[in-house]
């Protein structure tokens, strides 16, 4: 079976920095998998690699054993959330349709099929009772059901999810995880999330990336998410508890927003 | 006062009034999205060079604003790459711009008419030329606008998903940026330069407090614009005040109306932000 995304030997350099090297994954359809790694390693970038709008400076990619391609309609995108403006004339069904055919050109006219699946995605997602409302008078959490909504409204079989737990309340955040993991199930699809804490996530993924300072490792959480892996990754002492079921980096940024200053590129 | 609009030269201000409106209308809702209120004036304050160097040339104002806000476009469109970056362009075109039209203005004899003119708007003094002009300009614009009218709403909605998807940003922002210049050139004609935004933005903004409803919020614009121009013509025609100061007067009033209604209605309904999310099986259960 040809897996949802490959990459081999693949390398990013954006600004004269190496962003990461050497890279080689195979994520088979229908696995669900974590991107963590620390502000600016290169995790946003992995998806706009795979959503063709950021070239490889070397090393080959796949997505569904093509190249990537802008546009490709079988990925579904959740951007790094931005709340939408409020005074923006945009519904909450508007938003949605977009992913349905916000990229065709000329006048959206109604149509019947649209609405009937923007109507079932919306409730899919449990947004049926602000459907009309402005979509920037919502909350965090109810803008966030909107996003996963756009995103699977055209029936994508990959997932891409950056960040979409970013300043969520926990329910939230557990409702929305239980949400991709439901259409993962239903699709059989594959489905990559890139976050900053692995926690909410835990019982949802198969296996974990970490990217840090141009180098990275793959696998099972258990596996990954060690000290012994940490530290080689991060070049530095790594602390991993595990507290009823919960995983606590000591000594690394596993995520977050504060800027790590620009590592060198480091010899695999 | 009935008699005044039998004359040919009320007749094609109506109907250039009527194009006008109708190209503000739309163009405007886009602009209040894609906060180009700036790139708007800037617009408008380059076509008053042209304008200032058609007279100097002895040529129409109006051909003169025309070509320089096109061309405008097209160099903010090819400076202005990043949205940051935008202010400063237009800012540095501008400038630039008014400069030169001030030259060109005090070149020319008879400057104090044709100053006023391009500023404050001249419409009762439209040539027929000027109408099948508008009517030209206006097809295009209200055209090209119908063709990249879904892919623009989710680019100036949603930049990043937009992308994705494979919407071509930068060629939308380009072609919005002409359609813009249409239509300041078209506006320029009713309320000069010095109040363009009484008709690119205040019957968009208006009809954002009325409705969120894409269509809806379409038809409101248009309406208050049609409204504003032949409203102001008609107190202007009867009052022999100037005309530019009606359509400004009553599509001001037009948006605090709206601004009122969205206080009563719409506000309360939205307005209080959840602080918490209902969870999937409680919003089913509703």
């Amino acid at each position: 079976m040809t897996p949802a995304v490959w990459l081999e030997h693949a390398s990013l350099r954006l600004g004269g920095r190496t962003v990461w090297e050497g890279l080689s994954l195979t994520v088979p359809g229908g696995e669900c998998l974590a991107v963590l790694g620390p502000n600016g390693a290169g995790k946003t970038s992995l998806l706009r690699v795979l959503l063709g709008l950021q070239p490889l400076s070397g090393g080959r990619v796949r997505v569904q054993g093509r190249p990537p391609r802008r546009g490709d309609a079988s990925i579904g995108y959740i951007p790094q959330q931005r709340a939408v403006e409020p005074d923006l004339l945009v519904r909450a069904r508007d938003l949605v349709a977009f992913g349905l055919d916000g990229h065709r050109w000329g006048l959206a006219l109604p149509r019947r099929e649209t609405r009937r699946r923007v109507d079932e995605m919306l409730a899919f997602v449990g947004a049926e009772h602000f459907a009309d409302a402005p979509a920037g008078r919502l909350s965090g959490g109810e803008q966030q059901r909107l996003r996963i909504a756009q995103a699977l409204v055209g029936d994508p079989a990959i997932l891409l999810c950056d960040e979409p737990l970013l300043s969520l309340d926990l329910p939230s955040q557990q409702a929305i995880v239980q949400l991709v993991t439901a259409w993962r199930r239903r699709r059989g699809a594959t489905v990559i999330f890139v976050e900053h804490d692995i926690n909410p996530l835990l019982g949802a993924i198969d296996r974990v990336l970490v990217l840090a300072r141009g180098r990275w490792a793959v696998g099972p959480a258990d596996e990954v998410l060690t000290e012994g892996t940490l530290s080689r990754v991060y070049g530095s002492p790594v602390d991993v508890l595990r507290l009823h079921g919960r995983v606590v980096v000591l000594g690394a940024e596993i995520g977050g927003h504060e800027p790590l200053p620009a590592a060198p590129a480091v010899e695999r | 006062m009935s008699d005044l609009w039998r004359y040919a030269f009320v007749q094609q201000a109506l109907l250039v009034g009527v194009i006008t409106a109708v190209v503000a209308g739309c163009v405007g809702l886009f602009v209040t999205a894609r906060s180009m209120s700036f790139a708007v004036h800037g617009l408008a304050e380059v076509g008053f060079t042209g304008a200032a160097a058609a007279v100097f040339f002895g040529l129409p104002p109006s051909l003169g604003v025309l070509a320089t806000t096109c061309a405008a476009a097209l160099a903010i469109g090819a400076l202005g790459v990043r949205l940051r970056e935008r202010d400063v362009a237009v800012g540095s075109v501008m400038a630039l711009g008014t400069g030169l039209g001030v030259l060109f203005l005090t070149l020319t004899p008879r400057y104090a008419t044709e100053a006023y003119g391009i500023l404050f708007g001249s419409i009762l003094a439209v040539t027929r030329q000027d109408v099948i002009r508008s009517a030209l300009v206006g097809a295009v614009a209200l055209l090209a606008l119908a063709v990249i009218y879904r892919p623009l709403r989710f680019a100036s909605v949603d930049p990043d998903v937009a992308e994705a998807r494979g919407v071509p940003i930068r060629v939308l922002s380009a072609a919005f940026l002409l359609i813009l210049a249409l239509a300041v050139a078209e506006a320029v004609q009713v309320v000069g330069v010095l109040l363009i935004l009484t008709l690119l933005i205040v019957p968009a903004g208006a009809a954002q407090r009325l409705t969120v409803h894409p269509g809806r919020a379409l038809a409101y614009s248009v309406l208050i614009a049609l409204g504003a121009t032949l409203g102001g013509l008609a107190c202007a025609v009867s009052t022999g005040w100037p005309v530019s100061f009606f359509v400004s007067a009553l599509s001001f009033t037009a948006y605090l109306l709206a601004r009122l209604y969205a206080h009563l209605h719409a506000g309360p309904r939205w307005a209080p932000r959840r602080g918490r999310d209902t969870p999937p099986s409680r919003a089913a259960a509703r």
